[in-house]
């Protein structure tokens, strides 16, 4: 009832207002002219721009706090699932502030940046704005991706004080589309855990089996970098020159678990070789000098020091 | 629902207008079989069943919406620029269609990514829009937009049930026969995960339908001449 009388009292007061009467003696004008007037034509082209822009615009920002927080809840989710830390049913946004830690990464020197809020930066728009991102020279463009951010957004599993893994945002061109995800690291910045892309566009079934579980377990314990005889890490030296090149590659086929160099290998993916060539790209150059190989070395030498100490 | 509808209005919502236009477009009228309308994201959506599913959903709703807000006020649009007044409603409704499903699935309008965009540019929705809405009145129309829906849906769903069972083994994302590679006897066919699979299996139906019903094989446009005798040679 109330509303009953709100909406009649809504209709004396236009009623009496002098604008909405000439509107509505316009709009009868309007209604009542030939369709093929010009004037017509120009009234309903507008007045329909305006109720579809009303409409529109009131869905988008209406709806807009909900979109938001199902991409960042999304995310989270991804960067649980690549920590193996994805409990079906559990509260995705309580497991992630408890157990993963932003942290923002100097790509130049490998530190971290403390002086940025590590929870607003968003990477993949950073690579966007030419202020804070850098051209990748074509040499060296393994992954095909022509800019990065300077900064990069890693992710760290804490079980207390020690860290338990290292997870780092990695991009790059497959066949179609630029596949984003997270590669999951131990803490010596060698071991693989886990690898996950949360964006891709890949042929589903083929190159967009990259999401596929079972596939992308065959990457636990596989190597990242290849390692000398008795590298540096178990000698206890590790400034500069410990572990090689990024070796950690996807063959065609099956691995055979029982040659020596399967440790940096995974099984590509049946019928996508330009996928799987791009994953191998995308892993190379992110663990390279021009991605997080300074960072992972820094790391080393932390734990190293910690260790001595 | 009776108890809650006159007599009046369910005779304005159930008539034998509006059953002939939900009912017809199901097989008799089909928009994929028979008008050979809105191909594209049938090839492109059908590879698995959800994304179908809610292909078809929403698909449906911007049809039964779309006309039944141009049908309201076909009586004033002006015929010079009646297309872009008609891809205006469309286009505002898939927009609002698709910042709902963000909102709402994410999941969902992730794995449908641009298909639910290109809602705008299907046949069906521009088809019945101004084959049917232009000249009909509000309710039928939406029904008309519903039955139309309904018969895409209808082959949609067809062509994803092949193609996720005989691409993947599954169905739905449940596992219905066990793939090869999990140890189990099923090879599956990987031209079924490609857009032309959905070509074949839409193919096939067209021909059973037509089979089925023969009047709804189209007429021979124009007819060959034998050849007469001695005409041969010349060329």
């Amino acid at each position: 009832m109330l509303k009953c009388e709100r909406y009649q009292k809504l209709c004396a007061r236009l009623d009496k207002c002098e604008h909405y009467q000439k509107f509505k003696a316009y709009k009868d004008r309007i209604l009542a002219l030939g369709n093929d007037s010009l004037e017509k034509t120009f009234a309903v082209a507008v007045a329909l721009c305006l109720v579809c822009a009303v409409l529109v615009s009131f869905g988008a920002v209406a709806l807009k706090p909900m979109q938001v927080y199902n991409k960042s809840l999304d995310m989270k989710k991804n960067i649980l699932d690549v920590a193996g830390l994805l409990e079906a049913g559990a509260d995705i946004d309580k497991a992630f502030s408890e157990r993963i830690e932003p942290k923002l990464v100097d790509l130049e020197t490998g530190s971290y940046v403390d002086n940025m809020d590590a929870d607003a930066y968003d990477q993949r728009k950073a690579a966007k704005d030419p202020a804070q991102s850098i051209a990748i020279p074509k040499a060296k463009d393994l992954a095909h991706i022509r800019v990065k951010a300077k900064v990069a957004k890693v992710f760290l599993v804490k079980d207390g004080e020690k860290i338990k893994s290292i997870i780092l945002p990695v991009s790059g061109y497959g066949l179609w589309s630029t596949l984003y995800g997270f590669l999951s690291l131990d803490a010596d910045g060698q071991t693989v855990q886990s690898i996950n892309f949360y964006d891709q566009a890949e042929t589903p079934g083929l190159g967009g089996e990259v999401v596929n579980p079972k596939w992308r377990a065959l990457w636990k314990g596989k190597k990242v970098y290849a390692e000398t005889e008795q590298h540096s890490f178990d000698k206890g030296s590790v400034e500069g020159a410990d572990f090689g090149e990024a070796a950690l590659h996807l063959i065609k086929g099956v691995v055979d678990n029982n040659k020596p160099e399967a440790i940096y290998e995974v099984d590509g993916l049946a019928g996508a070789t330009l996928t799987s060539t791009g994953v191998t790209n995308l892993v190379r150059y992110w663990m390279s000098e021009e991605g997080f190989a300074k960072y992972l070395n820094k790391v080393r030498t932390v734990k190293l020091k910690e260790a001595k100490s | 629902m009776s108890a809650i509808l006159n007599d009046e209005l369910k005779h304005k919502l159930i008539n034998d207008e509006t059953k002939k236009v939900l009912i017809a477009p199901l097989v008799n009228d089909n928009p994929i079989t028979l008008q050979v309308l809105g191909i594209c994201s049938a090839l492109a959506v059908t590879s698995q069943m959800t994304t179908s599913l809610i292909m078809a959903l929403a698909l449906t709703l911007v049809t039964a919406f779309s006309s039944a807000a141009i049908s309201a006020i076909r009586n004033h649009i002006p015929s010079s620029i009646r297309i872009i007044v008609q891809m205006t409603i469309i286009a505002s409704l898939v927009i609002v269609v698709d910042q709902v499903l963000k909102a709402v699935a994410y999941d969902v309008s992730k794995s449908l990514s641009v298909f639910v965009g290109l809602i705008i540019t299907n046949c069906i929705v521009m088809g019945r829009a101004e084959g049917y809405a232009m000249k009909n009145p509000p309710i039928e129309s939406f029904m008309d937009g519903i039955g139309n829906g309904a018969g895409y849906s209808l082959i949609l769903i067809i062509v994803a049930f092949f193609r996720e069972t005989l691409g993947s083994g599954k169905l739905l994302g449940f596992e219905v026969f066990k793939l090869t590679k999990d140890g189990g006897w099923y090879d599956p066919n990987g031209l079924m995960l490609l857009p032309p699979s959905a070509f074949f299996i839409i193919g096939l139906i067209i021909w059973s339908v037509r089979q089925w019903k023969p009047e709804q094989r189209e007429k021979i446009d124009f007819k060959i001449l034998d050849i007469a005798h001695g005409e041969g040679g010349h060329h």
